[in-house]
């Protein structure tokens, strides 16, 4: 019965997003104001209809009501609580309807926290909302129900994929989706732009937040998911350049780009013909995503629905929302005229290098993903393009954006001048050389990778902490730095994430050690610094799967500073096996062992790293969240709501 | 990414990559091994190399690129070999021949490009706004004191 009513929710969730896709937008071109206050109605309505069908499916999946064929198919009666939870979206039905949910969340947020935007402007936003949920309502009814019974229900599940029984899923999919979705937010507002045809300084605010709040989630979604790959798999690899990895990485460099250029809008009002297209085509690359994932069109190790039907109804929306959202673009952009004059040395002219570099690195991305489907279809050839393709053609360019980062963001606006600029900077790049060198010493004789990028990252945190720094002015410098605005503070944080991140990605690619063994009980093997024991292997069973466990003593000197518990899982449902890693985590290490077969020559097979800076690699991640989360809190965009309505007050009185 | 690991769905099965029964004494030898099939990918799994992948047909691989290397062929002679026996589909880095040039000049022809955009976007003047109206003047001289 539960059941029932969340599929009649869904379906009239779809009969609401029709209506606020046509009524405001008729209401807003007609003037019509009790036509346009539909689409806030409209929206709210959606979401909540949204989330009756999201708990419905929940309710289905906690109490294992197997006569729904998702949840046959992926869940079982043993599984943990939190698995059966967070099953509702490991699975193509499920993780659409979580889509939905959230792309609604958002309509939902714009019709309530949406007050300053101008009613025509919000009512077009939440029509174009509307409409990308129509899509992907109709998505869900007619291809991918989850609400679909079975004649007979059996007596129990048939699991969900072990790898997917880890908090990972719980939390890796919804900030993603957070962040896919919330770019259609930043689409709707450019559409709507389009149609208004004015873009202004205005719209760059108003804008910002959700690209930011979208980049935001992105970074965190990617990186849960690398860190989650990291852990499960058994051998600590944090990126594969697979195709579903490049799907979020795409969107996630488009909406750095115009996170950029959003701020040249608002703060300069030029770049406003570019911004747009950026806007459509990051939400594009989002739509793309979702493409690649549910069509198995390319190869992926992210096995999903791999179903021609699905691939043809999401290039269909692609088609449709991007096709539209281009032509339009095409007619109207000539009438975004620019504002600002700049000159060649200036803020502008580096943020446009920052959108140059930014574009470029996603087309390699995009072009080594989708070229073994041109190869085959074109040339008749059917070939691979795998990890040293996009080490060797995106690596060169990040290197720029990072050597410019620092320079770029001190450059002051309109007419900047570089020697200005870059003579601060001088110590800077002096400290970054001289620990990439002292780098190069420790290390003796591998290959340069490790310093440098240990001196690039250093030159890239060092100089968000010198531009933070020179914006105190000459006295009272601590309590200034402390009232600067958090816009600066957003900036210099997630800048400093970023170099952060590329020390860890040099160091442990560069640095990791790794030893492979057939180990006996009692025996004491050396790897880097340390010294490992295997002190015993025992057979166990959990709730639904039966483990073999080792422990393994890690010493340094004669001390044991840690006793980790490798695992290797079978889960019976299933048929899968899964490795949990023992991982004795540090500040500038991992140590990473992964137990496997027991050998026909006695022993068991064990693979120990270490893998220096790890969790640079996250740790810089989660700090360029934070400063975007900082940036989000800033008084600008609160204080906009206010600057925004002013004018009208003035008229009134 | 999407959903999630999604990743690692499929990837059941290829839970353990190279084996410690596999591993050659020589350790030079050896390193040059783990580098040749870190770019074969294994052919009968998803984007996956033959050096990270636990399939059986990936474990015979790896046993046979140490062969050929014990044999005393040069990297590239191990590497021609199996494209030989398996087809450019093994590469995980495509050469550059033929159309795969297309796929290596992309992102430098791209970033020339964009370069030359964003060159002619900066040196571009928009239109200067237009000289004060009397009015305005007035009404600025006002607001400034004068």
């Amino acid at each position: 019965m539960i059941t029932e009513l969340g599929h009649f929710a869904l379906i009239l969730a779809l009969v609401v997003a029709a209506v606020q896709t046509v009524v405001p937008m008729v209401g807003a071109s007609r003037g019509w104001r009790g036509w346009m206050a539909v689409g806030d109605t409209a929206a709210v309505v959606q979401f909540a209809l949204v989330g009756v069908a999201f708990a419905a499916l929940t309710w289905a999946f906690v109490t294992s009501d197997f006569s729904l064929r998702v949840v046959f198919l992926n869940s079982h009666s043993a599984k943990p609580l939190i698995y059966k939870i967070s099953g509702v979206w490991g699975n193509h039905e499920g993780s659409l309807v979580l889509w939905i949910l959230i792309l609604a969340l958002f309509g939902a947020s714009a019709a309530v926290f949406g007050g300053n935007l101008p009613a025509t402007l919000r009512a077009r936003v939440l029509s174009v909302q509307g409409a990308i949920g129509v899509a992907f309502l109709l998505f869900s009814l007619l291809t991918s129900n989850p609400f679909l019974r079975l004649a007979e229900a059996p007596l129990d599940g048939q699991d969900l994929n072990p790898l997917l029984q880890d908090p990972g899923l719980a939390f890796h999919p919804p900030f993603l989706y957070l962040g896919y979705v919330g770019l259609s937010m930043t689409f709707s507002f450019a559409v709507a732009a389009l149609i208004e045809g004015k873009v202004d300084a205005a719209w760059g605010r108003w804008v910002r937040p959700w690209t930011l709040a979208a980049w935001v989630f992105l970074t965190i979604g990617i990186a849960l998911g690398s860190w989650w790959a990291y852990y499960e798999l058994g051998w600590g690899g944090f990126w594969f350049w697979d195709p579903v990895e490049n799907a979020s990485f795409m969107p996630w460099l488009l909406a750095a780009a115009l996170l950029h250029s959003a701020i040249v809008v608002e703060k300069r009002e030029t770049l406003k013909s570019w911004t747009i297209l950026l806007a459509i085509l990051a939400f594009g690359f989002s739509l793309l995503g979702t493409f690649i994932v549910r069509s198995g069109v390319l190869t992926s190790v992210h096995a999903f629905a791999n179903d021609p039907e699905r691939g043809m109804f999401i290039l269909a929306i692609l088609f449709v929302f991007i096709g539209g959202a281009l032509v339009l673009y095409s007619l109207r952009a000539g009438e975004l005229e620019a504002k600002g004059v700049f000159g060649t040395v200036s803020r502008e002219s580096a943020l446009v290098l920052n959108n140059v570099l930014l574009a470029v690195s996603t087309m390699v991305v995009f072009v080594g993903t989708i070229w073994p489907l041109v190869s085959e279809i074109a040339f008749g050839r059917t070939l691979s393009v795998g990890p040293p393709f996009f080490d060797a053609a995106f690596t060169p360019f990040f290197v720029v954006i990072a050597v410019v980062m620092p320079l770029g963001a001190m450059l002051a606006w309109k007419r900047g001048s570089l020697t200005r600029s870059v003579w601060p900077l001088a110590g800077i790049a002096a400290l970054a050389v001289a620990i990439g060198a002292l780098a190069f010493a420790v290390q003796s004789g591998r290959s340069a990778l490790g310093p440098v990028g240990v001196a690039l990252g250093t030159w890239v945190i060092a100089g968000s902490a010198l531009d933070l720094w020179s914006r105190t002015g000459r006295t009272g410098r601590f309590g200034r730095l402390l009232r600067l605005p958090r816009a600066d503070w957003g900036k210099a944080l997630a800048h400093g994430g970023m170099g952060i991140t590329i020390i860890g990605i040099a160091a442990i690619t560069a640095w990791g050690e790794e030893d492979i063994r057939a180990a006996q009980i009692g025996e004491r093997w050396a790897i880097g610094a340390y010294e490992l024991e295997m002190r015993g292997v025992t057979e166990g069973q959990g709730p639904n799967y039966l483990t073999t466990m080792a422990e393994i003593a890690i010493r340094r000197g004669d001390e044991v500073i840690a006793v980790v518990y490798p695992e290797k899982r079978f889960y019976p449902v299933a048929g899968a096996p899964t490795t949990e890693a023992g991982i004795d985590i540090g500040f500038w290490r991992d140590i990473y062992i992964v137990i496997g077969d027991e050998q026909d020559a006695g022993g068991w097979a064990v693979r120990s790293y270490v893998k220096p800076f790890a969790n640079w690699i996250w740790g810089g991640a989660i700090l360029m969240a934070i400063g975007g989360f900082v940036s989000l809190s800033d008084r600008r965009l609160r204080v906009a709501a206010g600057a925004a309505r002013a004018p009208v007050a003035v008229a009134a009185e | 990414m999407r959903a999630l690991a999604i990743v690692l769905a499929l990837w059941a099965g290829s839970l353990q990559a190279v084996e410690p029964g596999e591993i050659l004494d020589d350790p030079a030898l050896e390193t040059r091994a783990r580098e040749i099939s870190a770019s074969l990918r294994c052919p009968v799994c998803r984007n996956e190399s033959i050096d990270m992948s636990g399939s059986a047909l990936a474990a015979d691989l790896r046993v046979l690129v140490r062969e050929r290397l014990v044999a005393g062929d040069s990297d590239a002679e191990v590497v021609a070999f199996m494209v030989e026996r398996y087809g450019e589909f093994i590469l995980l880095e495509p050469d550059g021949r033929g159309a795969n040039l297309l796929l290596w000049l992309a992102a430098p022809g791209a970033f020339i490009l964009a370069l030359g955009v964003g060159v002619a976007t900066i040196r571009r003047r928009p239109p200067q706004p237009d000289a004060l109206s009397d009015e305005e003047r007035a009404r600025l001289d006002e607001i400034v004191g004068r």
